[in-house]
Parts: structure tokens; C-alpha cells; sequence
């Protein structure tokens, strides 16, 4: 087995009874790439990836590797690495034994595996952990014992399944640069599941969004993050403020004027949008600039409502004089009652075909 | 392709099993409808004589009622000692703990004979061995610990935020025991009560040693039948016998529309999931 | 309400012992006190005055009482290893559900309520000498003479399998079921096969509840007294202690006597309780052990 991929492939559906978990999921990923599967709770990101792993079967489709298919080999014979979220040390083993136990499986002569455990654990940094036993470690440590113990096996692939949601918010971002680095320096292909989504922006290559079993867009974090293409992934993704409008003109490049219950917004879309039709103006709560009313497209008046300190920043909701609420992050200091006109750089709204009543997840 | 033969094996097992008790039974059943049957395959007539006549020979009304009467009451009263301990030994910790625990498993660990025959002695001594009072008294020895290990479980996935909550809110003890421990632990109170009521009923050892002429329950009758020398035919030990086992089984169909197999067991500590 | 952790009321308060004082008071009346009185008169025989161990001296220095220790042991340790054996293997392969799994649970209780009698009856009329069982093997020339199950120790050993098999096996499925099945995964992800899994993962975490069932079925093995009348020869070869002690009891009138084999009974039950307790430790420790060595 060679010790790294060169591309995996596949279309999986997934139905467990009369519910259908994954329809039609398919997707390409060349080798070293970080890809993420993001979503909220449900949508099936974790069932792909246990099907990827092996332990679980698909109800349809196929899974290829290099150009052999793969979806009938056991687990165990896939040389495939795996990261659980609740860790799943073998409590009754010690760290040795259990990032031993797959070499030891391999028949490995005792040096070999011993040099390669001590490698592994300086490579996560517990150098000297060997005796300990699981229960005796801290969920960080336990993480990385779980990441060492895949990592020793040099496998082709390594599956994270929500590797750091059972850990508290220091952790996550301390083992987020600890997995970015490791990816960094082994060049593992990987597929991370998560429905956090500052951990899939920050670790991928290639962030796959999805919904109830289905995909609903793929794409480079900037891509995801600057340009959703759907209003479930604007609003994953931090899009807090979203208007519904009528279009009014469009122009050849993108650029859209809409009006929004009296508001008359400017911005840009990747869609095809004709006067006329409905649509979603879209901004984030960062990108929304207070203060100076300037002249130019895009200002409005509100009415302070809510603000919440949050240390460098305020966040803050506003009434809109349209009757709509926005959600402004700013680092100016406003008052509740204030009146604060409000600018929308044109450059910063984005425009998404409506899709009727209930959209928005 | 291993995967595939152990599979089979074990529905092999299985059926076994399940061809071998309805085997059992259903020789007893054929038996016990037989005119007389020796060495064939099938018995050469068939009737219903031998449940009259068992009825009317061991006096089935009074030994039914017996053990009707010695069940429930063993249910009701285990429950109501074993509730309130259980309650304690869920929520509480203290020093004295392991020994108390330890003393409400020994009737369990103990044979019932070895202190059956003591007990029985004693019983006879201050006279009422052999009475229908007696009987109850002996078999609730082993249940009311039974009792207390089956709902203790019940009460520790009780979080401990409902009662607080309740008292917050203005309960007493008294009221928070009424409106929520109560509802709350129903399945447990369910599954105790149908597991004594089981255990009871088919209690062999203490009935036997404390029971006497007017205070045998239907497991002691039919095993006095049995060895009564051959006086009794193995007809109506039979009849007798799935009478018994008609009346258990309806019970326990009854009782497995509101409690699963599983639960109807002794719990072991589970590791949590 | 006494509070947890606050450390001033005690958690023992009026409280708990209202609610522990019946149950306990039952238990050290009717139990204890008869346990302890058995003892007493055990060392009080019938035909001497005062403080004696001469039942203990009768019961080791006659053959017919002192087999029934090894009778009871040959009985019930070969038939707590079977059912505990079936069990862990159905149950270990049903861990994650199977097909009629419902189905198959329910029917297993059901034995439950067969009662000892009509399982002795049925099993004497199945399994005998001119049972259906026989007949058919023989009838299919499967067989020339019909074999003996009944009226000795396997007669014994398959009402014993059939009264705990599905209790154990319940309580081993609840238990299995219980493990996280993300352990099995991850040793299956490093490569591991289903015997591996089991032999090194999982049955060093089943062990403690293996334990437990074995300790179990061993006590209701130990102390079986129907069955071991009904289709064994409990004047012979299937003489267990439970017997003896009854026979003594009721057949001779000599309480005294046959308490002292009831106390014995209980003492050799124990003993072998312990016996279970110490293997389970070596067997945790020689899982642990093989694995992991540096």
C-alpha cells in the first residue's frame, strides 16, 4: 500500500430505514488536501465520513481510491487513520500500548515500535508519557494521544470526526494549531468533520458545506466565508442581516440595486438576478459601518436598541427605520435610544436569489 | 465470510434453543391432554379429564389462591420497605454505605437453604411456621433486597435538578415524592414489582421449608405430587404443571408491553456510554 | 432537605434512617438473626449437651454427606462455564442489534416462567430414555440406543442451562451494549480484525461484567435443589449439599445437623465466590499485561 493518495472519489446515498441521511453525496479530494465536511447537527457530515472509514456501509454508490474501489474492504484492511471525538483510548491499556497497539498488529519487531512510539510522542509534544494510563490524562492530552496513535501507522488518509468538540474553548484553539501544524509538516490528506466554522476555515484547503444529506456548496474558505452562494450558507457562515428586497436594476458584472422595504441597497451577486426578481441582500455585522453619515449609496438611519460589551468590541442591534433589525460588531461606543446612521459598503453586500418562504434554516 | 458463519452459528443457537423449549413444552402440554401415552410417538387418546381431576385432587382453588394471595402481598410489601431504601442508597453517600449494601445482597448471595432451615425452624418454634403468614414473611427475606437493587437504578437517572427544582418551587418533600419521584420512577416500581412477582411465584426453597397443608403454593404442591409415590398421575402433574406455567406467562406478556427484556434483569455497573 | 457538600448535616439524617430503618430492620430480624441461629445450632447437635463441632466431624467423616461438596462443585462449575460461555457469545455477537432482536429477548424470558416443575417434567419427557428426542434420533438411525440424558448430572445440567441461560445472556447483552462503540472502531481503524478486537479490546472491558455473571449463575448453581431432585438421582450421583441438607432436615428430623451442611454449603459457596473474585483479577491483569510490555 503506498503510503500516500493521489486522489479519492466518491458518490455515497445513505438511508437509514424510510430516512434518507445522505443523497447523493459525491466529491473529488487530491492527495495532501485538508478538506472539511461542515454542517450543523444531522446533516450527515459524520455518517460520510464513518462510511469513508469503512465502519459503516452505504445504502448506494461507490468509493474509489487511486482508481481501485474500495467500498468492500473492512476497516481494517484500509490503511486508513481515524481520530474520534471522544478520543477512544483503550482505557485499559497504557499511552504505550495503545499507540502500540496497531504496529504491534503489524508484527513490527519490538525497536521499531518502540523508536516510533517516542517519535510520535515528541511529535505531539507528551514526551516521557509511555506509563500513563488514559484516565489519568486531560482531554487535550487524550486528543493527542488519539492523533499519535493514528499517526504512527503512516496512514494514506486520516478521518477526524469533531476531533475538538469535547474540548473547552482554550484547548480547541491550542490543538487547532497543533493539527494545522501537523497537517503542515506530514502533508496527510485528511477529512475533518466539524459544524464549527472558525475550525474549517482556518485548517482547510477545501471546505465542504452541507445540509441534511446534501451538499450545498464547495470551496475555498474565502470563497465560503466572502461569497455563500445560498442563504443557509450565508447564514452558517456569519451573514446575521439578511433583507429580503426586490430587484431593481442589474448590471453586466454583478453589480445589483434592490429595494428593501423602502431601503434601496447596492451590492453584487454571483447570480444571475433580472429586475424584478426576488431577492436576499446580505451583510455581516462586521462589515456594517456606524458613525459618519457620509453621502452615497447604502445609508440608512437606526435606532440603537441593544449593546453588549465584548471586550474590544460592541455588539450591537439596531432598528432600522424600514422596521428591520441589524446586527452591527463595531468598537464605537454607542448609547441604547441613540439614533446612529449606518453605512453598508457596496463592496461588502452580497445578493442571493430568494428561495420563498422558510430559507433560512 | 467468517463474519457470515458466526452469524449463522449463533441463529443455529438460537433455534435450538427455541425448538428445544417448545420441545419441553409442548410434551407437557401433549401429556397433560393424554388418556394415556407410553413409549409412542403420540399418546392413542386424547382428553381434558386430568384438569378436573387435578383441580379437584390437590385442591388447585386453595393452593391457587395461595399463591395469588402470598404474590401480591410479597410484591406490595417488598416494594414498600425496598422504595424508600433504594431512594436513600441512589442519592446518598456515607461511611457505612459498602457494609449496608453488602447486607442487602447477603439474602441473595446466601443459599436459601442455609437459612431457609434456620428460619423455618424459628418459625415452626413460635408457630407460625406452616401458615400462609409465614410463607410471606420468608419469601419477602430475599425480595426486599431484590427490591432495592432493581429501582436503585431507576432512581440514579433521576437527576438530582428535578427535585431541587421542585423545592425551589415550593414542594415539599411529600409533594416532590407525589408529583415527581413517583411518576417518574413508575417503570422501576413496574419492573420490581413484575421481577418479585416472577420470583415469588416460583420460589421453591423457602415455600417449601416454611409451607405447611393449607399454605402450599403451587411450585410446593406440584413437587409433593410428584414424589407422592405414585399415587398421582403424571397426567395431572402435568395439567397441574401448565396451568402453572399459563398463568406465569400471561403475566410475564402482560408485563413485557411496559418493561423490556433487558431491563428485567439484575443491572450490573455499566461503564457509561 | 439535608444538603450534599456542605459538610454540616449529616447525609445520614432522620431523614434516611426513616426511609433505610424498615428494610433494614426486616433483613437483620429475618435474616441475620436466623443465619446467626443456624450457626448456633449447628454447634449445638441434637444428641449432645452444649458447644460441639461433632456435626462438622459426622458430616467430614462420612462419604455419602461429604461427596455431596465435590457432587455440588462438579455440578455447578462445568454449568456456570457453558451458560456463561453461550451467553458472552450471543450476546457479544448481538451487541449492535440484529434482526428480531425484540423477538428474539422476549422469547428468551420466557423460560422465566416456566417454572422448575414443568422443565423437569418436560425435560424427563423430552430427553428420556423414550422421549421425542430419542426417538427421533433413533428413528433416524442416527443412533442405535437411545442416549441417557436424564435422571443424571446432564438431565441437571440442561435444566440449569435452560433456567439461567436467558437471564445471564440478559444481562451480558445490557452490559455489552453499554461499551462505547467508538473503542471497537478505533481498534478496527488501526487495523485490528474481529477476533483481535475482541480478544484484546473488548474482553478486558467486558471482564468485570463477566465476572459478576459468573458469580451469579454460580450462586444459583450452587444451591440447586429441584432440579437436582427431579431429574437427577439425589440419592446417588447427583447428591448436591442442597439435598443433604434437606434430608437431614426433613427426612431424619436432625435441624442441627442439617444446618451444619447448610452452613457449609454457604461457607463452600463463598469459598468459591472467592476463587472467582482472585481469577478475574489474574485474567484483567494478563489482558493488561501482554499488551503494551516495554
Amino acid at each position: 500500500m503506498k503510503e500516500t493518495i493521489d486522489s479519492l472519489r466518491f458518490r455515497i446515498t445513505k438511508r437509514f430505514g424510510t430516512k434518507t441521511v445522505l443523497q447523493d453525496f459525491a466529491l473529488e479530494v487530491r492527495g495532501k488536501q485538508f478538506i472539511t465536511f461542515l454542517g450543523p447537527s444531522g446533516c450527515g457530515k459524520s455518517t460520510a465520513l464513518n462510511i469513508l472509514a469503512g465502519l459503516l456501509p452505504a445504502t448506494d454508490g461507490e468509493v474509489w481510491i487511486d482508481g481501485a474501489r474500495i467500498d468492500r474492504l473492512p476497516p481494517e484492511k484500509r490503511g486508513f487513520g481515524m481520530v474520534f471525538q471522544n478520543y477512544a483510548l483503550f482505557p485499559h491499556m497504557t499511552v504505550f500500548a495503545n499507540i502500540a497497539f496497531g504496529l504491534q498488529l503489524q508484527h513490527r519487531p519490538a525497536a521499531e515500535i518502540h523508536e516510533r512510539v517516542r517519535e510520535m510522542l515528541d511529535l505531539v509534544r507528551l514526551p516521557g508519557f509511555e506509563d500513563r494510563y488514559p484516565g489519568q490524562l486531560s482531554g487535550g492530552q487524550q486528543q493527542r494521544i488519539a492523533i499519535a496513535r493514528a499517526l504512527v501507522l503512516h496512514p494514506r488518509l486520516l478521518l477526524l470526526d469533531e476531533p475538538l468538540s469535547n474540548l473547552d474553548a482554550k484547548l480547541r484553539i491550542e490543538m487547532r494549531a497543533e493539527i494545522k501544524h501537523l497537517h503542515s509538516n506530514l502533508g496527510l490528506t485528511s477529512i475533518y468533520v466539524t459544524h464549527d466554522q472558525v475550525e474549517a476555515l482556518s485548517l482547510s484547503d477545501w471546505v465542504v458545506v452541507m445540509r441534511e444529506g446534501v451538499l450545498m456548496q464547495a470551496g475555498t474558505p474565502q470563497d465560503i466565508h466572502d461569497q455563500p452562494r445560498n442563504l443557509f450558507v450565508a447564514d452558517f457562515m456569519g451573514f446575521r442581516n439578511f433583507f429580503p428586497a426586490e430587484v431593481a436594476t442589474a448590471g453586466p458584472e454583478g453589480e445589483v440595486e434592490a429595494v428593501a422595504n423602502g431601503m434601496r441597497i447596492r451590492g453584487k451577486t454571483r447570480h444571475s438576478l433580472a429586475p424584478g426578481a426576488a431577492a436576499v441582500a446580505a451583510i455581516r455585522p462586521d462589515d456594517v459601518v456606524v458613525g459618519e453619515a457620509a453621502s452615497g449609496p447604502n445609508v440608512f438611519r437606526g435606532k440603537v436598541d441593544i449593546v453588549e460589551y465584548l471586550g474590544r468590541e460592541h455588539e450591537v442591534i439596531l432598528t432600522l427605520e424600514s422596521g428591520a433589525r441589524l446586527w452591527v460588531h463595531t468598537e464605537a461606543r454607542l448609547t441604547p435610544g441613540e439614533f446612529m446612521p449606518v453605512v453598508f459598503p457596496p463592496e461588502r453586500v452580497i445578493f442571493l436569489p430568494s428561495e420563498g418562504p422558510g430559507g433560512i434554516a | 465470510m467468517r463474519g457470515r458463519m458466526w452469524g449463522l452459528a449463533l441463529y443455529l443457537f438460537v433455534l435450538g434453543f427455541i425448538l428445544n423449549l417448545l420441545g419441553i413444552v409442548f410434551y407437557v402440554t401433549v401429556s397433560a391432554f393424554s388418556k394415556r401415552w407410553f413409549g409412542t410417538p403420540l399418546p392413542t387418546s386424547f382428553t381434558t379429564e386430568w384438569f378436573g381431576y387435578a383441580w379437584k385432587e390437590f385442591g388447585l382453588a386453595r393452593i391457587l389462591g395461595v399463591t395469588i394471595f402470598v404474590a401480591l402481598t410479597v410484591v406490595c410489601l417488598a416494594l414498600l420497605l425496598g422504595f424508600p431504601a433504594a431512594y436513600i442508597l441512589a442519592r446518598r453517600n456515607f461511611r457505612a454505605k459498602p457494609v449496608l449494601m453488602l447486607l442487602y445482597f447477603l439474602p441473595l448471595l446466601i443459599p436459601q437453604m442455609t437459612y431457609g432451615i434456620p428460619l423455618a425452624t424459628t418459625m415452626f418454634r413460635y408457630g407460625i411456621g406452616g401458615t400462609v403468614t409465614g410463607v410471606i414473611l420468608a419469601v419477602l427475606v430475599p425480595m426486599v433486597p431484590l427490591a432495592v437493587f432493581i429501582l436503585m437504578p431507576f432512581f440514579e437517572q433521576i437527576s438530582i435538578n428535578l427535585e431541587w427544582g421542585a423545592a425551589m418551587m415550593g414542594a415539599n418533600r411529600f409533594q416532590t415524592f407525589r408529583r415527581i419521584l413517583l411518576p417518574l420512577t413508575l417503570p422501576g416500581l413496574l419492573t420490581a414489582g413484575i421481577l418479585i412477582l416472577v420470583n415469588t411465584v416460583s420460589n421453591f426453597e423457602l415455600t417449601f421449608l416454611v409451607g405447611g397443608a393449607g399454605s402450599q403454593t403451587l411450585v410446593v404442591a406440584l413437587f409433593y405430587n410428584i414424589f407422592a409415590g405414585g399415587v398421582r398421575p403424571v397426567y395431572s402433574v402435568d395439567a397441574m404443571a401448565l396451568m402453572y406455567m399459563t398463568m406465569v406467562m400471561i403475566l410475564l406478556l402482560i408485563a413485557l408491553r411496559f418493561v423490556r427484556p433487558t431491563q428485567m434483569v439484575f443491572r450490573l455497573d455499566q461503564p457509561r456510554r | 432537605m439535608s444538603l450534599r457538600r456542605t459538610g454540616e448535616p449529616s447525609e445520614l439524617d432522620l431523614m434516611a434512617m426513616a426511609c433505610l430503618a424498615p428494610s433494614l430492620l426486616y433483613v437483620l430480624v429475618m435474616f441475620i438473626y436466623p443465619f446467626l441461629y443456624g450457626i448456633y445450632l449447628s454447634l449445638h447437635p441434637l444428641k449432645l449437651p452444649g458447644f460441639s463441632l461433632a456435626n462438622y466431624f459426622a458430616f467430614f467423616t462420612d462419604q455419602y454427606e461429604y461427596k455431596t461438596v465435590g457432587i455440588t462443585f462438579r455440578l455447578a462449575v462445568p454449568n456456570t462455564i457453558v451458560v456463561v460461555a453461550c451467553s458472552l457469545l450471543l450476546a457479544y455477537n448481538m451487541r449492535r442489534g440484529i434482526w428480531l432482536e425484540r423477538t428474539i429477548t422476549t422469547i428468551l424470558v420466557l423460560p422465566i416462567s416456566l417454572g422448575v416443575i414443568l422443565l423437569g417434567q418436560g425435560i424427563l419427557g423430552f430427553y428420556g430414555g423414550r422421549g421425542w428426542f430419542n426417538q427421533l434420533l433413533v428413528g433416524l438411525d442416527l443412533l442405535e440406543e437411545p442416549l441417557v440424558l436424564t435422571h443424571n448430572f446432564i438431565g441437571v445440567m440442561i435444566s440449569l442451562f435452560m433456567q439461567q441461560f436467558p437471564f445471564c445472556f440478559l444481562m451480558l447483552l445490557g452490559y455489552i451494549s453499554g461499551i462505547d462503540p467508538s473503542i471497537e472502531n478505533s481498534a478496527r481503524m488501526l487495523g485490528a480484525g474481529p477476533w483481535t478486537v475482541f480478544r484484546r479490546v473488548m474482553l478486558p472491558l467486558i471482564a468485570p461484567g463477566l465476572a459478576i455473571a459468573f458469580a451469579l449463575v454460580f450462586v444459583m448453581s450452587f444451591a440447586t435443589f429441584p432440579s437436582a431432585m427431579l431429574l437427577g438421582q439425589p440419592s446417588g450421583a447427583t447428591r448436591t449439599m442442597a439435598i443433604a441438607a434437606y434430608a437431614q432436615a426433613f427426612e431424619q428430623f436432625d435441624m442441627s445437623y442439617a444446618s451444619a451442611i447448610a452452613v457449609l454449603m454457604g461457607l463452600f459457596q463463598l469459598a468459591g465466590l472467592l476463587v472467582i473474585l482472585l481469577l478475574r483479577r489474574r485474567m484483567v491483569m494478563a489482558a493488561t499485561m501482554g499488551v503494551g510490555k516495554r
